[in-house]
């Protein structure tokens, strides 16, 4: 993605802006890609997919910042127009019920004493990079921004549901938040985990993030943190936590989020899926941060390139770096690791002649999963991981 | 345009200890986005705008044919309730793919 940093008086949208909100604009290397970049409550300048509900996308530069990603510049997706804007903490209660011995009402100030767990973990969303997908499809336009990688604290799920006590027969715990549909004819979002994922742990009740309060955008106070699955399931605003004795089929689980049934989680581009499954579990991915497509560096001296790779969880166990265009591949050095959940900093140097070159990056996770070398497809545009090409020209 | 707005009530026990702010209020910016004005703009603009704003028309790949859109206007039916009546459906997409679509 590359910024054109082209300065828009106005926006491309068919009408003069009514308000400076959106002096610039941010153009993705897709057709159709020009955005306006806004400044939202709590964000720096976004690159807004939609504006209503709220899609807003992470500037590709900030990826080259470091391997966590800053609250003010994490991505922003809801589903539904009803979004909070005003959550009052005297108020706001975390219910735990259905199948369970004991309901319970939780506030934050009652989840704060409770034992807290702390991670970094990768947030992506599934349509992440959906604007790449050939033959397009419909949904959110998105390049490679959504997505972002944060210090997680909150209390494990497991403990939560294990105060409450879950009873014989548990087969899902659902989640819902307050974003709400703005007609009644929209399915409220709502998510679920099978009981195992659920007690797994791992996943938390997050009211920290870097340090600090959750922006309001990403889900204050309290939202579900799943590492290593879809942002899909990572509820924000939690506020009902529901045990069920049967499997959610609910438009968001059983309609929408659901990925071909087979390894790769593709079919031939434009076809159906004869079977499909609720999305889950990341697939591996790495990017070049430190150039960009279309770039000129300097020829004939060493240069460092720098990036991120991340998986579902397992760990990462290679990233190999190309600059022959996938002929001759080089494994680069891994910087530290801030948990299998995280981004992981990778980086390596390289000479080029002068010319035009084609720079790649592949990753292997620690149970062998990789990158396919050319782009897989699904209808949804769900789960894009091909081995990246940064185009640079050496002169 | 924009605003964060933080209250607390309550007392800091020390100056060390961070509390967490007891209530949270933002305001979000103004859409910008209006549909291109063309026939059946009206209708859309109508029948499209209680559930998202604009650019997430405009903002979808270019040169699609109808079908693409008419299936998009029926989905915003079917699946996400929207209360768009059924002879609406037709001048809506044709609307959309002359305006953001393949023109046909």
């Amino acid at each position: 993605m590359r910024s054109a940093g082209a300065l828009g008086a106005g926006l491309a949208l068919g009408a003069p802006a009514l308000r400076a909100l959106a002096a610039e604009t941010y153009t993705l290397p897709i057709a159709n890609g020009q955005r306006p970049l806004v400044r939202y409550p709590q964000k720096r300048p976004m690159i807004v997919v939609t504006s209503r509900p709220p899609q807003l996308e992470t500037p590709w530069e900030v990826f080259n910042d470091g391997v966590v990603t800053p609250n003010d510049a994490f991505f922003v997706r809801y589903h539904l127009a009803g979004i909070p804007t005003n959550i009052d903490l005297d108020s706001y209660r975390i219910t735990v019920k259905g199948k369970v011995a004991s309901p319970l009402s939780l506030s934050v100030a009652a989840l704060r004493q409770m034992d807290a767990v702390e991670y970094h973990a990768v947030n992506q969303c599934s349509g992440n990079s959906r604007g790449f997908f050939e033959p397009r499809v419909a949904g959110g336009q998105l390049g490679n921004g959504a997505m972002g990688n944060a210090k997680w604290r909150g209390v494990p799920l497991k403990a939560v549901l294990a105060k409450a006590g879950i009873q014989q027969g548990a087969l899902q715990v659902k989640f819902d938040g307050l974003d709400v549909p703005v007609t009644t004819g929209t399915p409220d979002f709502v998510k679920a985990l099978d009981v195992d994922h659920a007690m797994d742990g791992e996943v938390i009740l997050a009211y920290a993030m870097n340090d600090t309060d959750l922006p309001m955008l990403n889900g204050y106070p309290v939202r579900l943190v799943v590492p290593g699955w879809y942002g899909t399931y990572w509820v924000k605003h939690l506020t009902e936590i529901t045990v069920l004795d049967g499997v959610l089929n609910d438009y968001w689980m059983a309609t929408a989020y659901r990925i071909p049934d087979n390894a790769c989680a593709c079919v031939p581009p434009g076809t159906a899926p004869a079977k499909a499954v609720p999305i889950n579990r990341f697939n591996v991915r790495s990017f070049v941060t430190s150039v960009r497509d279309g770039d000129t560096i300097r020829a004939g001296m060493p240069i460092t390139l720098r990036g991120i790779a991340f998986d579902g969880g397992y760990g990462i166990r290679d990233v190999a770096v190309s600059t022959d265009g996938g002929r001759t591949w080089t494994s680069a050095a891994l910087g530290r690791e801030l948990g299998k959940y995280s981004f992981r900093e990778w980086q390596t140097t390289a000479t080029l002649a002068a010319g035009t070159h084609e720079i790649r990056v592949r990753t292997i996770n620690s149970i062998g999963q990789s990158q396919p070398a050319e782009a897989l497809w699904n209808p949804a545009g769900y789960m894009r991981n091909v081995v990246e090409t940064i185009r640079v020209r050496a002169a | 345009m924009l605003r964060v707005l933080r209250h607390t009530s309550i007392a800091l026990a020390t100056a060390a200890i961070a509390l967490p702010v007891a209530a949270l209020r933002i305001e979000l910016p103004a859409e910008n986005a209006r549909l291109e004005r063309a026939p059946g703009s009206d209708l859309a603009t109508a029948q499209c705008s209680a559930c998202h704003s604009f650019d997430y028309i405009s903002t979808q790949p270019p040169g699609k044919p109808i079908a693409f859109w008419k299936a998009e206007v029926e989905k915003m039916k079917k699946v996400y309730g929207a209360p768009i009546p059924d002879d609406q459906i037709d001048p809506i997409a044709q609307y959309l793919t002359r305006a953001y679509g393949d023109g046909k």
